[in-house]
């Protein structure tokens, strides 16, 4: 069923715990973002989706505080905010993981987890923090066997999953993904997934970011679209085929990819580019 | 000594504790499982400090063989006390080494301070602690600059302390002025801290078995915090086998020292160093932002880490250890001239930081790389003094003692890279 497109950012019926309002960002020439809207709310995966390089690693950089945006507003809970550095986002309740993980792999998992946040600054608490590590790891079902090994020897599920873990600490509000399932195998994508799922239902704003059409229908309630830095779009997750949602993400309504998903399974299969991300 | 880890008494027996459930974890048993972990790690590129304690044995041994006078109570008192000065500095480049950076310039540093201290103390007739405090200021001043030019205009840290082992060098030479040294009166507090002063016997034997009690009172307040969470623990048997252990191969160091004049309070004071430079790395939340700027500075920048403030407070510490390294110099020397901190000495810090284990990468080393690794320097060096040969000899072994250091790190990286633990 094709559904069409909605003008607003937002679901109607719930507040958004996070708004973005005519976010512009430019990197010199190369306008990365224009005019951006989009809105979240408690307990609601929404999926950001878009070609290579529409913006939408530029767009979470913004929310976590790496960039600052050139226009526009946020507003979280109610109050503009301006998101200044990576701790700002953290003190609000904005927690990222980001594409490439930023773990550091030459520290154990615990130390990871706990990175900027150490409990006592001066005398670390390092036994409150293993068991916290193992709560939070367990809360998301995690299959890590030890806590003390350096994040090098963990796969990149496992990976994932700290990093994941470690965007649950000090219990924001909105949650960022990246690509969380870019670089992952069959396995290990239905895992993270599943994280995404229990995110949802812990009562966290997700915010996820996939050109994967088979994820972003399993897991999220809206969809919104990014084109050349641009909104193109917001859709309801349940009814928007994925042929629409090509559509709107390569602009034509008539290509062959979007022809093919029609013949072919008109609910889930079927994905963008599948080039490795920057 | 059996159990590694035991599983907390409380829960009911069979379940392991918590952080052991899974399944694919395997659980060391007896001193054989504990080797074979050990084995594995080796395997697996991560090296920690055995190699240079391994070293360490393999040349006292060759020069004992060579010169039966090499590990005579005598020799070992003086070669311990002539460690501590470049083994300061050593502690120096262990942290900026830490964070992926190095600073050639500790050299000139430290021979900048030993001038300043003898200047305005000798000199200027200003009291010695003041002297001290002012030539150490110095060394944070030079750091503080040095970080200044690395954050704000991004230029590589071995330019700038290469151009700062220049103009410092330069600047020793200029307020040294025409004269070119300036001797230190022998009956000053710093020269007989630096030549005479060593701890009576029974304080040496109070502070080893202080030792031994801190490590297993830490040790135990430590496994029964763990225990009470749920965690697994050390054994009260392995604890008290640790500290007996310490206390005997302390114990027994003592004894051997004070048949001669016994331990320095030089070296006490080094040690002290090292204990509070490990303290703050491995304990503090400082310590952690240093090793995650050193394994992934734009991860700890994303993570809320100040990574500027990290490398600010690291070149400044580098540079303030240097300065202390002067100052201990110049005591020790009872002078300072147009030749302090130069020659070797910029370059065996820096081995020793390296020869102890600390990584060129960044990310990976320990405060006791600066101690272990400058005993193999200065272990050479003596050796080969006792030998009789001359200091191109010295530079020669030090040299190759160096290069393999370089080379285990290589192949141990690329062994962590092929075992996941990069
Ligand atoms: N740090 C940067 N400097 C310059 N240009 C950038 C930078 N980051 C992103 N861009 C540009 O902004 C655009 C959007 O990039 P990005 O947000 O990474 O896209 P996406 O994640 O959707 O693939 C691209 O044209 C990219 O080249
Ligand atoms: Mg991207």
């Amino acid at each position: 069923m094709a559904s069409s497109p909605t003008r607003a950012p937002a679901a109607t019926a719930r507040e958004a715990v996070l708004s973005l309002r005519g976010i512009t960002k430019s990197f010199g020439a190369v306008a990365a973002l224009t005019g951006v809207d989009l809105d979240v709310s408690a307990g609601e995966v929404v999926a950001v989706v878009g070609d290579n390089g529409a913006g939408k690693s530029t767009l979470v950089k913004i929310l976590s505080g790496v960039h600052a945006p050139d226009g526009g507003t946020i507003t979280f809970e109610s109050r503009q905010v301006s998101i200044a550095s990576p701790a700002a986002a953290h003190q609000l309740g904005i927690a990222t993981v980001f594409q490439d993980l930023a773990l550091c792999e030459n520290l154990n998992v615990i130390e990871n987890l706990f990175l900027g946040q150490e409990l006592r600054a001066l005398r670390l608490d390092d036994v409150a923090m293993e068991v916290r590590s193992w709560e939070l790891l367990r809360q998301l079902s995690a299959k890590i066997p030890t806590v003390r090994i350096p994040v090098a020897s963990l796969s990149g599920g496992q990976r994932q999953t700290v990093a994941i873990a470690r965007s649950l600490l000090g219990d924001p509000k909105v949650i960022v993904l990246d690509e969380p399932t870019a670089a992952l195998g069959v396995a290990q994508t239905t895992e993270v997934l599943n994280l995404v799922e229990r995110l949802r239902e812990q009562g966290h704003g997700v915010i996820m970011i996939s050109h994967n059409m088979a994820d972003v229908k399993a897991v999220a309630d809206r969809v919104a679209v990014l084109r050349l830095g641009r909104n193109n779009g917001f859709f309801d997750a349940a009814t928007v085929s994925a042929e629409d949602l090509i559509a709107a993400i390569t602009g034509a309504h008539d290509n062959v990819v979007a022809r093919r998903a029609t013949r072919t399974a008109p609910s889930t299969s079927s994905s963008t580019g599948k080039a490795a991300q920057p | 000594m059996t159990d590694v880890h035991t599983p907390p008494a409380a829960p009911p027996t069979g379940t392991p504790a918590s952080d052991l459930q899974d399944e694919r974890l395997r659980r060391p048993s007896g001193p054989g499982g504990f080797l074979s972990l050990l084995l594995d790690r080796v395997r697996g590129g991560d090296l920690g400090l055995l190699p240079v304690v391994a070293g360490l044995f393999v040349i006292a041994v060759v020069l004992q063989v060579l010169n039966p006078i090499f590990l005579s109570s005598t020799n070992l008192v003086n070669l311990l006390i002539e460690c501590v000065p470049v083994g300061v500095i050593a502690l120096g480049i262990v942290c900026v080494l830490l964070v992926g950076e190095i600073d050639l310039s500790v050299g000139s540093v430290s021979g900048l301070a030993s001038s300043a201290v003898a200047i305005l103390f000798v000199n200027r007739g200003l009291p010695v602690l003041v002297a001290i405090v002012a030539a150490v200021a110095v060394g944070g001043i030079v750091g503080w600059v040095y970080a200044q030019m690395f954050n704000r205009f991004g230029v590589p840290s071995f330019v700038i302390t290469l151009a700062g082992l220049l103009a410092f060098l330069g600047l020793q030479l200029k307020v040294l002025g025409a004269a070119g040294s300036v001797n230190l009166p022998f009956d000053s507090a710093l020269v007989r801290f630096a030549q005479l002063a060593f701890l009576p016997a029974w304080l040496t034997y109070v502070l080893v078995a202080a030792a031994a009690c801190a490590l297993f009172a830490s040790g135990y307040a430590h496994a029964r915090k763990r225990r009470s969470a749920g965690l697994s623990s050390r054994s009260v048997s392995l604890l008290l086998a640790r500290s007996a252990a310490l206390l005997a191969g302390l114990g027994f160091a003592a004894w051997y020292l004070n048949r001669a004049r016994g331990v320095g309070w030089m070296f006490v004071l080094f040690v002290a160093l090292v204990l509070m430079l490990h303290y703050a790395l491995s304990r503090t939340k400082w310590g952690k932002s240093v090793y995650a700027v050193g394994g992934n500075a734009e991860a700890a920048r994303r993570a809320g880490i100040n990574v500027r403030l990290v490398y600010t407070s690291v070149f400044m510490l580098c540079s303030s250890l240097a300065a202390i390294g002067g100052v201990l110099a110049a005591a020790r020397l009872a002078a300072a001239n147009q030749s302090s901190g130069a020659g070797d000495v910029n370059l065996n810090a820096i081995a020793a930081a390296v020869i102890g284990g600390t990584s060129l990468f960044g990310g990976r080393g320990t405060a006791f790389a600066a101690l272990l690794g400058i005993l193999v320097i200065q272990s050479i060096s003596s050796g080969l003094t006792l030998l009789n040969l001359d200091s191109s000899y010295r530079f020669i072994v030090t040299g190759v003692v160096l290069l393999l250091a370089v080379t285990l790190d290589s192949v141990a990286r690329r062994s962590r890279k092929s075992s996941g633990r990069a």
